[in-house]
């Protein structure tokens, strides 16, 4: 049921905890994925773990960490170990291919490639951001990955300034001809919708469309053009969903403000 | 590396003795955690200069070296600092303005590189990055390279599976090995030979450490050696990869150290405010690194009242409850 009104952030939290399935390996950054993993565990996938490149397995959460760094990640973890044993196990198909990673970045392209570096000429940016950390590794690692987004079209961009983590590459077969392993952002969720990677194009189509929210204004905010015709209205978070957000994994609200 | 039975030193007598200007350095820890930070404020109180830095994710500890002037070349995955600096913000503006150069590999790579330095290996494979702009853009020049002894001469290279199809991969990534000077690393527990204990995360300070000609140990408890060897299992890095061990409590401040304090957000956001303006930041740095003497002049003026918030909870191994919206 759903009575409660909620924020973007809730709903895209939301949305990300349904794309976990119960048995999944999540891969967690900071911020709202952090969220999301640690709401989907307390959802609809209790037996999903959360997994961070720092090497901290299925840690008890009680608070939740700002930093994949932050201590609050070392608690009650399965082990604690380090960046070599987190990535070998995502470069590992055995473990590899259970990986659902979530994402964040500051330009996305149709393909779904992410940029994390920098924005105008390499080497002399305009703005210069973290870089890569494990994002290049765990794109060309797992089988999924969801990429957070703000919706505007300095964010989706017809090409990127600097191609940090890989997706679909050039789409339809250049990822796998380039000699990477099948994998990538294959959903992207945002602030108005849901998109998909079309595993034939290897592009984004639109797949949901948050209520309240029109499809000219999601197209309205992207440099690129996507297919729409499948596109329908996203079910909005249910109560039990919310509470268990907000009371549950982030009563300080630190994410969501 | 040294067999000495006894190097403890104090950590101003260890930053004199190992550093010079233009050294190849790395710091440990990860962004917010285990920073060696005793040793980055004596390395900017001393004013080392022209120095080449390699880190995976760091935040804390690169960026204050950076803003002190201290940093002409960075080899790095990602800089940035939690909540408070989702990009470090004194590494942007020098990357900005074109005063530090920067090469961008991930953050397996940059491990990957350690353990091959640490390996004595000229370089590890991996299958990430093909297709990726971190293979085909370069930070430093080929002249660059090609001119500094303890520079590869290539980035990477991307080549073909040499096994064939073998291991499912049709092309692989050969990430170059590193071997800096010198790496300072902050642990939890040490003894007077430089056997280390680290509890929670290790990151790569591991293979950082076997990596280094000569490494720098800080740590918040000083132990004899029989102390460690009880459980040998539990000690990852033994003496002989150490050149000195230094006893510096809250060693780590202002990051976390695992079952001993947290990171104290008061002070990374005081950080992340000041960094913004050149002369808050000048201003900053001069209050809590050159106008004190040494850490514990440092520890002194952040009071014991900031130190007892961020102690950590037995229980959790962090401050829990802490204030950090």
């Amino acid at each position: 049921m759903q009575t409660q009104e909620y924020t973007l952030k809730e709903m895209m939290a939301i949305m990300a905890t349904r794309e976990i399935k119960d048995g999944d390996i999540v891969f967690a950054g900071t911020g709202i994925s952090m969220l999301a993993a640690t709401a989907a565990k307390n959802i609809n996938a209790p037996n999903s773990v959360i997994f961070f490149e720092t090497g901290a397995i299925d840690s008890k959460i009680e608070e939740l960490p700002l930093a994949v760094a932050d201590p609050r990640v070392m608690y009650w973890s399965a082990s604690n170990t380090g960046l070599l044993e987190a990535f070998s196990s995502m470069q590992n198909r055995i473990t590899g291919d259970k990986v659902i990673a979530i994402l964040g970045a500051a330009q996305i392209d149709i393909y779904g490639n992410l940029n994390t570096t920098a924005i105008g000429d390499y080497h002399s940016p305009d703005i210069r951001f973290s870089g890569s950390g494990g994002g290049c590794d765990v794109a060309s690692f797992v089988p999924r990955c969801i990429a957070f987004m703000q919706h505007e079209k300095r964010k989706f961009v017809k090409k990127l300034d600097y191609l940090t983590s890989p997706g679909q590459l050039q789409g339809k077969g250049s990822r796998i001809e380039s000699g990477l392993r099948p994998g990538g952002v294959n959903v992207v969720i945002t602030n108005m919708g849901v998109l998909r990677v079309d595993k034939e194009l290897g592009e984004l189509y639109l797949d949901l469309y948050y209520p309240g929210v029109t499809i000219k204004e999601i197209l309205d905010n992207m440099q690129f053009s996507v297919d729409v015709t499948k596109a329908k209205m996203a079910e909005p978070p249910k109560d039990f969903e919310l509470n268990m957000l907000r009371e549950t994994c982030d009563p300080q609200r630190l994410i969501l403000g | 590396m040294e067999t000495a039975n006894n190097k403890v030193m104090t950590i101003e007598d260890a930053v004199k003795r190992f550093m010079c200007d233009g050294h190849h350095i790395s710091i440990g820890g990860f962004t917010l955690n285990r920073n060696p930070m005793a040793a980055v404020y004596e390395i900017i109180r001393q004013g080392y200069k022209k120095l080449h830095v390699y880190a995976h994710s760091n935040g804390t500890g690169i960026d204050e070296l950076i803003g002190a002037g201290c940093v002409d070349k960075l080899e790095i995955a990602y800089a940035g600092n939690g909540k408070t600096a989702a990009t470090c913000i004194r590494f942007r503006q020098a990357v900005q303005n074109g005063i530090l150069k920067v090469e961008d590999y991930s953050n397996f790579m940059m491990s990957l590189r350690f353990l091959a330095g640490a390996m004595g290996v000229p370089f590890m494979p991996t299958l990430s990055g093909i297709g990726s702009d971190i293979t085909t853009k370069w930070g430093f020049s080929k002249q660059m390279r090609h001119e500094d002894p303890k520079m590869a001469d290539e980035k990477l290279l991307i080549i073909d599976n040499p096994f064939g199809e073998w291991g499912e991969a049709s092309k692989v990534v050969l990430v170059p090995a590193i071997s800096p000077d010198i790496t300072f690393i902050h642990v939890q527990k040490a003894d007077t030979m430089g056997t280390c204990r680290i509890e929670g995360l290790t990151f790569a300070d591991v293979e950082q450490a076997r990596a280094s000609k000569n490494v720098v140990v800080t740590c918040e408890e000083l132990v004899e050696p029989d102390e460690l060897r009880n459980f040998p299992e539990h000690n990852q890095i033994p003496f002989l990869h150490v050149s000195a061990v230094c006893h510096v409590p809250f060693g780590g401040y202002p990051t976390a150290v695992y079952r001993h304090y947290d990171y104290d957000s008061k002070f990374l956001r005081a950080y992340a405010a000041a960094a913004k303006v050149d002369d808050k930041f000048k201003a900053f740095q001069d209050m809590y690194i050159y106008s004190v003497k040494n850490h514990s002049e440092l520890l002194k003026l952040i009071g014991k009242e900031q130190l007892d918030s961020i102690k950590a909870d037995p229980r959790t191994g962090y401050a829990s409850n802490m204030m950090r919206g």
